[in-house]
């Protein structure tokens, strides 16, 4: 995980074990800047990632993720 | 800075789930019950309310919701949560307690406890997830499915003539004058699902003021109940459910009642009270002088259903409490229960006992074989073995166990009948360990056997279980 104090910018991170490859959040973006992984996690799913651009830290993909830990938003 | 993770409301590491997957839900993916713990786990955080809530799971696809919430945690019969809820709020006013249920346990099999418990007014808050279908035992039709929806019960649709009509359990509640809060809200977008949360929210804040019955039905995904894809769930959620079961508030009077005027606690609750009534249903058990117990028992008895297996444990129990020890006695019920056998854990103490599971026995009793390949090496090293020599074939390992060969269905056939064998099993047992004189728990039973015409029989299993033991 990324260590919170060192960001300048809002991002969104994804867990790859904990995704479940849903897509809810791709679909909530805003910014469509999440996607799904062509690589499987040890539970089979395509884990979903952050694009890694634009990403304005509204949080929504964290309310649309029914895993508790799978996303985390930083805004600074 | 605002930082959106897991909430600490939530364990860090469900250790209780089993499997390796230790920080990921057991629900199936885009789920609704992984939303509605979240916004729960969040209110819970922000309000200051973990460490004082109680979280009542159902049966259902939440039964394991123990699993995450980091807080206490009761899982109740199907359909019985607000029941318990009632208990342990009336028992535990300053706590705040939720019971959290599908439609299934809610408005099927626990239709009664959930109009009750909302028409007294309880001081609880109920979450009901509202799937429109059985989740858990593989999509069968529930009170709330749509009509023409397809289920396993319903494999052409669902029809109001046949099957009833989906049931609206927040339009019902509203008819109902002692609710405090009922809202229906949904989590198919992002705009309802902030509203969502506001409304979990305030239905824990309104039980916090003392303020009355709070109920917040959540319109939910079962992807694979549904057999749809998670984000074609969420769509078909949005564009058909909401028809049935539309949105909003359908009762709010936290404006008009006091904080604290919805607390029932009752005088009738102080065990100083209560103790004269339990103590007369008390069995005349003989008092006796506390016995001091070498080391803890810690056993576990397993065989088939019916060889009385548990009240071998009972029995054991008793002659426990009779010496003054802390004592646990658990059934348990796996899956293995079709399969016709039964098994119980038994605790015997100078101690508290903070558990009633019994992983690594000291004492194992075993009456058929599969309970030997199942149990055997839960054994702590130097434990002891009986094993009823008539049912089961296979050995122990006598080199790392005391093994204790009795052939106790033959001998209580002798006697008089081979249901009694658990009987000659608690003799062989207290010959083997020692643990109490045979005196002493042939005077427990006598006074704990109900049948009268029994005892006599029951006394000369015992003494032939112990005898053999000790001549062996
Ligand atoms: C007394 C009893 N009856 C029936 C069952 C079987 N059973 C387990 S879960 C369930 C229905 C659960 O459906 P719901 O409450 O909608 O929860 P979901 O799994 O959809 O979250 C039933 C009938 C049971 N476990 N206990
Ligand atoms: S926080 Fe908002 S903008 Fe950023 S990835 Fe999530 S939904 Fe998109
Ligand atoms: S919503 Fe959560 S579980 Fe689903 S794809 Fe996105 S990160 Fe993964
Ligand atoms: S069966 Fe339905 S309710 Fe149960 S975990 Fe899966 S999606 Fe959720």
């Amino acid at each position: 995980m990324t260590d919170n104090t060192a960001v300048a910018v809002p991002f969104m991170e994804v867990n790859p074990e904990l995704c479940k490859g849903c897509q809810l959040c791709i679909g909530v973006c805003p910014k469509s800047v999440i996607a799904i992984s062509q690589k499987l996690n040890s539970a089979s799913y395509h884990p979903a990632y952050y694009t890694g651009q634009d990403c304005t830290g509204c949080g929504l993909c964290f309310y649309a993720c029914p895993e508790p830990g799978a996303i985390r938003v930083i805004k600074p | 800075m605002k930082v959106f993770e897991k909430s600490p409301s939530f364990y860090q590491v469900f250790e209780r789930k089993s499997g390796p997957a230790k920080e990921a839900t057991h629900y199936c993916p885009g789920c609704g019950h992984g939303n509605a713990h979240k916004m729960i786990a969040e209110a819970l955080e922000d309000l200051e309310l973990t460490s004082k809530t109680v979280f009542i799971s159902p049966v259902g696809c939440s039964v394991f919701a123990y699993y995450y919430f980091d807080c206490g945690n009761i899982q109740a019969a199907h359909g019985r949560a607000p029941a318990v809820a009632t208990g342990v709020k009336r028992a535990n006013p300053d706590s705040i307690v939720i019971s959290y249920q599908g439609d299934g346990d809610l408005a099927a099999i626990g239709t009664a406890e959930t109009i009750h418990a909302a028409n007294r007014g309880e001081n609880i808050t109920v979450f009901f997830v509202n799937n429109a279908i059985y989740g858990m035992t593989g999509g069968q039709m529930a009170p709330t499915t749509m009509i023409g929806q397809r289920s396993a019960t319903t494999p052409l649709g669902r029809v109001a003539g046949v099957h009833g009509n989906p049931i609206r359990m927040c339009e019902m509640l509203a008819t109902l004058p002692a609710p405090t809060y009922i809202e229906r809200v949904c989590i198919g977008d992002s705009k309802q699902i902030m509203k969502a949360r506001k409304a979990v929210r305030k239905a824990l804040q309104i039980q916090a003021e003392g303020k009355g019955y709070s109920f917040v039905e959540i319109v939910s995904p079962c992807p694979t109940g549904w057999k749809m894809d998670p984000v074609t769930a969420r769509d078909w959620m949005t564009e058909e459910m909401l028809k049935v079961f539309p949105l909003g508030v359908y009762r709010d009077e936290s404006g008009n009642r006091e904080e604290g005027d919805w607390h029932r606690h009752y005088e009738g609750f102080d065990p100083a009270k209560v103790n004269p009534y339990l103590d007369r249903l008390k069995t005349s058990m003989t008092e006796s002088e506390p016995v001091a117990l070498k080391q803890d028992l810690n056993c576990k008895f397993a065989g088939f259903g019916g060889q009385g297996i548990l009240t071998l444990g009972l029995f054991l129990s008793q002659i426990g409490m009779r010496a003054g020890q802390q004592v646990s006695w658990f059934p348990a019920y796996g899956p293995e229960m079709r399969g016709g056998t039964a098994n119980c854990s038994v605790n015997l103490s100078s101690r508290r006992i903070g558990s009633p599971l019994v992983d690594e026995p000291n004492v194992l009793v075993v009456m058929n074989q599969p309970s030997l390949d199942a149990f055997e090496d839960s054994v702590v090293d130097g434990g002891t073995i009986i094993i009823d020599t008539t049912i089961v074939e296979g050995k122990p390992d006598g080199k790392r166990l005391n093994a204790v060969m009795i052939p106790a269905t033959e001998i209580a056939d002798q006697v008089g009948t081979p249901k009694i064998a658990n009987v000659v099993v608690l003799g062989a047992l207290a010959a083997a360990t020692d643990a109490f004189t045979p005196e002493f728990c042939m005077e427990t039973l006598r006074s704990v056997i109900k049948k009268k015409s029994l005892i006599e029989m029951n006394m000369e299993a015992f003494r032939k279980g112990y005898d053999f033991v000790k001549n062996s």
